[in-house]
């Protein structure tokens, strides 16, 4: 056995429910090496990484740290081994002390002193070049302070594996500069990091070796010196696959919706929509790509009426009838659902934004229906009817209209979900992640219903995960990078690549998104 | 003069009553359980401690007053501690609604206590009156040279042992929670006990000691109102309940900080007896005055709403339970 590892992982399988996480992956960490876990999301990058760092425990598989086969069940054992992680949601009590948020958790056998641990901590920060005001709280700090506080932690703990997970997603790039600095310091120490990323330039930064998942399984491992990044795009995303999903071709398409420089803001004063500007046309799908949080929820709701965005930005809508322009700007939600905008989005916990899951399917459907009629007093009638309806239509499973949604499973709920935003005949129809953790029939059942939406001139907004869903399905792709419109391709002789290059990595003017790695 | 001192000391007693309550939420709360049975709790305190000395003084013919203190003591914190086990049980191991279950236990523990104190009072016999005579006295002992300072003594020094107990406890815990290990970890778990989880701090461990904890010590109060406020006997009035509520009350008052809530609670006690030394109050108007507790509670709500200060804030996770693998 190879002295030289750290961190094996063999055959390792966790599923949650019916969604399989990781499927018999396998991963190798060497002593001193930067290690970048690349995959594109959900592809179970971070629930391998939990499981190493004792948040999960897996179903199957063995993992060995120094060629020792080891049980870890809890943090505390993975950090007893050594192995110390920061995660993407910073693990850190905010009304504490960045001392106390070191120390804590800690049974040293000398008395307890803030000063001393305070005193450690400063010398942590001389020797990997951090800068941390130790008697600073939490929640005075900026992010890039809260992620340098919780390396230190780690390496209080003695942490000789540590995993970061997507490090750079909130730093500035000189922030990110500077954390890869350290991250080379704590290499020159002996340490092994494991970097979780899909930045491809990051990757062939930072990192000496590479490993790819994709869809929860282990594609293999590269050197980083003998990669470029269409090598590791295309280990990413895979080859094609072809679905046979039905595509009719666009027939008398109309500009429907034209959005110009939007530009949005997170609450915490995060850029999240940066100048996006596209067209949609009545009897297309534009499909949406790109990597999870590149601003795809936001751009539906700054659309939808849900989300404010900045001064310059416009949006504009053409009615179906007279192409009439309406700014949806400024107008209420209920308003623009009246102009025939609709839009259905599918969280990751399903019920979150669309349905009341206590409620029955009638209920469901008359929550965006309540107004209207009789004043004061709801009529069911018709509800019933259109939940029943969509119960026929598309095969709901589901013992009766008044089961609350909560009890049905989550394919079931995303279908009276979209059942009831395509029920309410849209001219413009968004969807976002319609088919997340559905089956393949159930999958194609909701492209069925796209198409028919598709063929009677609605404009369809399709945001998905899958390349090869977007690629057959749309007729046309815009992909969001950080933001940012990286460029609108035709799906029809786009290939899955070119997408996924252009997801992962900020095209310089050029639109076609190969231009900056051919450079190279 | 002697008014005021009047006021003061009515005011210490019945401060002491609800600072025990206080104390016990606090560290409940600190944890992250938000325990609305205190009322409850601090029921069964009163009555496991008047049923322990009840059958101690009739059993013996010259009942020892330590042994009276100590049966007292340990049957409340027992009793009360057993309360805050089942409410534990419900809301860390079962994941039950923390307010639901709160409100319950209140209910719980005002029924078995007056169904036992009405008990209690009949097995006594003769005026329908259950009295713990030695037993309380015992407890509103006060040290020997008290009188001999004037008024000084009577504000400060005429007072059994509880009240000082109770004092120390505040400024315990105070130093438990802020300057040691343990009381960092247990703050950790009320404010983020995935960060605490994460840590290597065993959650559940930490939650139920704190919850079965600060209901015994809520449970004193109980014990308190009965030996010394009512001095050893039983009465089905609802009131010692009432000040389970100003209780919780003055943990927010308190902002969450025990040595805060020793002069918030002579303060609330102040405020309550207010009345009767104001000349001129029908009894309806006497009740406006008696809800003065609640409204400084209120002001003190809004003030540090506005200030948005964090260390003034209930713990972040308070209410809230919690399960490691929730995704």
């Amino acid at each position: 056995m190879d002295n030289n590892v750290a961190v094996r992982m063999v055959g390792i399988t966790k599923t949650f429910g019916t969604i399989v996480a990781n499927k018999k992956a396998n991963l190798e960490v060497r002593r001193g090496e930067i290690l970048s876990l690349l995959g594109e999301n959900g592809s179970g990058k971070t629930t391998l990484m939990n499981m190493l760092s004792g948040i999960y425990y897996p179903d199957e598989g063995e993992i060995y740290i120094d060629g020792n086969l080891v049980t870890i069940n809890s943090p505390k054992d993975a950090l007893d081994l050594g192995i110390g992680m920061i995660h993407q949601h910073f693990k850190l009590v905010d009304v504490l002390t960045a001392a106390e948020n070191v120390v804590l958790g800690l049974n040293e056998k000398e008395k307890y002193s803030i000063k001393r641990t305070a005193a450690k901590v400063r010398e942590i920060c001389q020797k990997y070049g951090f800068v941390i005001d130790p008697m600073k709280k939490v929640y005075e700090m900026s992010v890039s302070e809260k992620q340098t506080l919780e390396i230190i932690k780690v390496l209080y703990r003695g942490a000789s594996i540590l995993i970061l997970d997507e490090p750079t997603a909130v730093l500035t790039p000189q922030e990110t500069d500077k954390l890869f600095e350290v991250i080379k310091n704590m290499k020159k120490d002996g340490k092994s990091v494991i970097i979780i990323t899909h930045k491809l330039h990051e990757v062939l930064a930072v990192s000496d070796r590479v490993a790819v998942l994709r869809k929860g399984e282990y594609i293999g491992s590269v050197e980083t010196k003998d990669a470029t990044e269409i090598s590791l795009t295309e280990m990413m995303v895979g080859k094609k696959v072809t679905l046979d999903i039905d595509r009719p071709e666009p027939q008398n398409t109309k500009k429907r919706l034209e959005v110009k420089n939007v530009t949005c803001y997170r609450k915490d004063g995060v850029k999240v929509l940066d100048d996006v500007s596209f067209e949609a046309y009545g009897g297309e799908i534009l499909g949406i790509a790109g990597i999870a949080g590149s601003g795809q929820k936001e751009l539906l709701e700054a659309i939808a009426g849900l989300q404010p965005v900045s001064e310059n930005s416009e949006i504009t809508y053409y009615s179906p009838e007279d192409m009439k322009p309406t700014s949806l700007i400024g107008k209420s939600v209920k308003a623009i659902r009246n102009l025939g905008v609709s839009l259905s989005f599918v969280p990751e916990d399903r019920l979150g934004m669309g349905l009341v899951g206590g409620m029955g399917m009638t209920e469901n459907m008359m929550l965006k229906t309540y107004y209207g009629g009789v004043p004061f007093v709801t009529s069911k009638g018709k509800p019933k009817a259109l939940a029943e309806k969509i119960i026929k239509d598309l095969e709901v499973v589901t013992p009766g209209v008044s089961t609350p949604v909560r009890k049905l499973s989550g394919g079931n709920v995303q279908k009276v979900l979209v059942g009831r935003e395509i029920a309410a005949s849209p001219t413009l129809l968004m969807t976002a992640y319609a088919v997340r953790g559905l089956d393949i029939n159930t999958s194609y059942t909701i492209y069925r219903l796209l198409n028919e939406q598709k063929k009677r001139g609605v404009a369809v907004i399709y945001v998905g995960e899958d390349l090869d869903v977007l690629l057959e399905l749309c007729d046309r792709i815009l992909v969001l990078c950080a933001g940012k419109n990286n460029g609108i391709v035709d799906a029809r002789s786009t290939t899955k690549e070119q997408v996924g290059l252009m997801m992962t990595h900020i095209a310089k003017k050029d639109n076609d998104g190969k231009g900056d790695a051919a450079n190279d | 003069m002697a008014q005021i001192i009047q006021l003061l000391q009515s005011a210490i007693v019945f401060g002491t009553v609800i600072l025990f309550g206080c104390i016990g939420e606090i560290i409940t709360e600190k944890a992250g359980n938000l325990n609305l049975g205190v009322p409850g709790i601090m029921y069964l305190g009163g009555i496991a401690g008047l049923i322990g000395t009840f059958f101690y003084e009739s059993s013996v013919e010259n009942p020892n007053k330590i042994l009276c203190i100590v049966i007292a003591l340990v049957c409340s914190f027992a009793a009360s501690a057993l309360g805050g086990l089942i409410y534990s049980f419900l809301t860390i191991t079962l994941r039950a609604n923390q307010n639901v279950t709160g409100l319950t236990i209140t209910i719980f523990g005002s029924g078995i206590a007056n169904f036992y104190g009405g008990y209690l009072n009949k097995l006594a016999g003769g005026v329908g009156q259950i009295s713990v005579k030695t037993t309380s006295e015992a407890f509103r002992t006060t040290l020997p040279f008290a009188t001999s300072f004037g008024d000084f003594g009577k504000v400060f020094l005429s007072y059994g042992f509880l009240v000082y107990l109770a004092i120390a406890l505040a400024v315990i815990v105070q130093y438990f929670l802020n300057r040691t290990g343990k009381g960092l970890a247990l703050r950790s778990v009320g404010e983020n006990p995935a960060t605490a989880d994460a840590a290597g701090i065993n959650v559940t461990k930490y939650k139920y000691l704190a919850t079965c904890i600060g209901a015994g010590i809520s449970g004193l109060g109980g014990l308190y109102y009965v030996m010394d406020y009512i001095k050893g006997t039983w009465a089905n009035d609802g009131k010692l309940e009432s000040l389970g509520w100003l209780a919780l009350a003055l943990v927010i008052f308190a902002t969450w900080k025990t040595v805060n809530s020793i002069w918030g609670a002579y303060l609330f006690g102040v405020l309550y007896w207010m009345y009767l030394y104001i000349p001129g109050l029908g009894r309806s108007t006497q009740e406006l005055f008696k809800m003065l507790p609640y409204v400084v509670t209120l002001i003190v709500l809004i003030v540090s709403s506005l200030k948005k200060k964090p260390e003034q804030q209930p713990p972040a996770s308070l209410g809230l339970a919690y399960f490691r693998e929730d995704r």
